[in-house]
């Protein structure tokens, strides 16, 4: 009778998982339907549930209506320069709080850690003011310098270092003579590259999703992030779906395959974070 | 022989850092003010500047190129008195609190189910709960734009399977907040349960277990122990999810389209900010709003970290 009773528990927590997992799933999979059916397939009622065989059509109507090639390699431009950036200064910064002593050191990573927590997007209208005293407007850099480094990367560099690399280390470093440069270079980034790969992928990640920041200061078409022409493609007068959600796909697709390939390290990496914060 | 050298090697050191001794202390110091000063840098820049300059542009009458006429408070004079200003403001909670709330709730769930020891294929399962987030918030919203769809939408194709109407999810103020909570919670719910995951893999088994001895059910464990022991982690997701979601904009701009729609039904507070800097050049009321939503986020971040603490010391 007891047994029974919990068999029954175990089978509607599957199957309560199991629609979780179709919920997470099927938008992927819908977006590659539509997008390889003709336009009057979602027009039909019952719509398409299987994949059609117009995909390269609606891909070149795609590339037809966006520089769909431009707004990618924009969007890969920015994500590596910011993610080789973020990953330089915060693992200096990092090693800087973890193991050398200055004067205001803990305060000063407090006040690193607080910074998270505010919502910086907010001073948007100030910022656009200075990148246009810049001449930054309709320049990647706008979006490339702004986002160099941040308080997550430091913070999550720090908690790394701290906890991979013993003192002995540095201080047998010193002892040779070595330059805190020379020790930050030979050896804090050989012993963390976990760490950095761990930041890199989520950096790289959350730059190519962001819309807000490069829909103000990207306006000429020739510097469009893949965001800003997805937002395009899907104008508000003309609703071609199957080009659309091809689109869509095929930009979905890039950051797909490496949370794929790499997935053990984005989960680690986005969820340690927080349990650490 | 190799005692010798050590006491050898040792005596080296101690000299070498005897003779640099102040010197390596101070050059170690200047290093590390060098070493962080790039983050503190851009942060003057793009983060404290800029939310301290908002408030002195929100006492200005200030256009895109750089006019300005200092009006005091007029501006948010003219907010409290402007219906879309309100709008916004209640579309932002409505959208936040149809989310949030039971988001946190399924993610908790899914995190206990999938912290159970009689589950397989627990990888494969963490996975695909994540995998949403990875995708962008434009995709995301232009996907649930073509699932909630008034006419070949396929939510109200299932919905007529069980003989419902369609409803015209774009056109109506509930509708457009359920579909734009629906994306948040899509992409959202995976991600906070691996994070409540990872914070039930610390509680200790035998809790568990001495429970089960004195026969307190799934149910009654999950909220007798579960709940309590990760409070640090759900008062965090709260925060969070509150910052987020008063900050909503690309989910109404996409879904809804500029000003929000017919009845400004997806209308938020960052997208009121947007259109009134970015579209109408108000820069001087831009500012007002976004100094307002500042406060109210710092305001609603304190109350909730208060009344998660109280619920749960309350236990």
């Amino acid at each position: 009778m007891n047994s029974k009773r919990f068999n029954i528990g175990k089978v509607i927590t599957y199957i309560f998982l199991v629609i979780i997992t179709l919920i997470s799933i099927f938008p992927f999979y819908w977006m590659f339907v539509i997008g390889s059916n003709d336009t009057s397939a979602i027009n039909k009622f019952p719509p398409a549930f299987i994949p059609g065989s117009n995909f390269m059509e609606n891909a070149a109507n795609v590339f037809e209506r966006i520089d769909f090639l431009q707004a990618v390699l924009n969007s890969f431009i920015v994500s590596t320069l910011v993610t080789f950036s973020v990953l330089f200064f915060c693992s200096l910064a990092g090693f800087s709080f973890a193991k050398m002593r200055f004067k205001g050191n803990k305060q000063l990573f407090i006040f690193v850690i607080a910074t998270m927590m505010v919502p910086i997007q907010l001073g948007i209208i100030p910022s656009y003011m200075i990148i246009s005293k810049f001449g930054w407007i309709n320049d990647l850099k706008a979006v490339i310098v702004p986002w160099a480094v941040n308080a997550f990367g430091v913070f999550w560099m720090r908690q790394y270092i701290a906890s991979a690399i013993p003192d002995e280390l540095i201080d047998a470093g010193k002892i040779d003579g070595c330059s805190n440069f020379r020790i930050y270079w030979n050896v804090v980034v050989p012993s963390v590259r976990p760490a950095i790969a761990t930041l890199g992928l989520i950096t790289f990640m959350q730059v190519w999703n962001e819309f807000l920041w490069p829909l103000v200061v990207l306006k000429d078409t020739s510097v469009h992030t893949i965001q800003i022409a997805l937002r395009n493609l899907n104008s508000n007068y003309y609703t071609d779906y199957a080009m659309i959600l091809n689109g869509t796909f095929l930009a979905t697709i890039p950051i797909l395959i490496v949370f794929l390939l790499f997935s053990k390290q984005f989960i680690a990496g986005l969820t340690e974070g927080a349990v650490k914060a | 022989m190799n005692v010798n050298l050590k006491t050898q090697t040792t005596n080296k050191s101690l000299k070498l850092s005897k003779m640099k001794g102040l010197n390596q202390t101070k050059r170690d110091q200047i290093a590390g003010y060098i070493f962080i000063s790039p983050f503190f840098i851009l942060f003057s820049i793009f983060g404290v500047f800029p939310i301290f300059f908002t408030a002195y542009v929100s006492l200005n009458k200030w256009n895109i190129l750089g006019d300005k006429t200092f009006v005091g408070f007029q501006n948010y004079q003219m907010l409290m008195s402007d219906p879309s200003f309100w709008k916004s403001l209640g579309n932002t909670f409505s959208i936040w609190f149809l989310s949030t709330l039971p988001q946190l709730f399924l993610a908790l769930i899914l995190a206990f189910i999938l912290n159970q020891v009689f589950i397989k294929g627990k990888d494969f399962f963490r996975l695909s709960v994540f995998m949403p987030n990875i995708t962008s918030v434009v995709a995301v919203a232009i996907i649930f734009g073509a699932i909630f769809g008034e006419r070949y939408g396929i939510l109200n194709y299932f919905l007529s399977l069980v003989g419902m109407d369609p409803i015209n999810w774009k056109g109506g103020v509930l509708g457009t907040h359920i579909a734009i909570s629906t994306m948040v919670m899509w992409r959202w719910t995976g991600y906070n349960s691996i994070i409540y995951l990872a914070a039930l893999q610390s509680i200790p088994k035998d809790l568990y277990e001495a429970a089960t001895i004195d026969g307190a059910s799934k149910i009654q464990q999950f909220f007798k122990i579960t709940i309590p022991m990760i409070r640090p982690m759900i008062i965090f997701t709260v925060i969070v999810s509150t910052i987020g979601g008063m900050q909503i904009f690309s989910e109404p701009l996409i879904f809804s389209g500029a000003g929000g729609g017919s009845v400004k039904q997806g209308l938020t507070m960052t997208l009121y900010l947007y259109e009134e800097a970015f579209t109408r050049s108000n820069f001087g009321y831009a500012s007002a709003i976004a100094w307002l939503l500042f406060i109210i986020i710092v305001l609603f971040s304190l109350v909730n970290l208060f009344i998660t603490r109280r619920i749960n010391s309350a236990d």
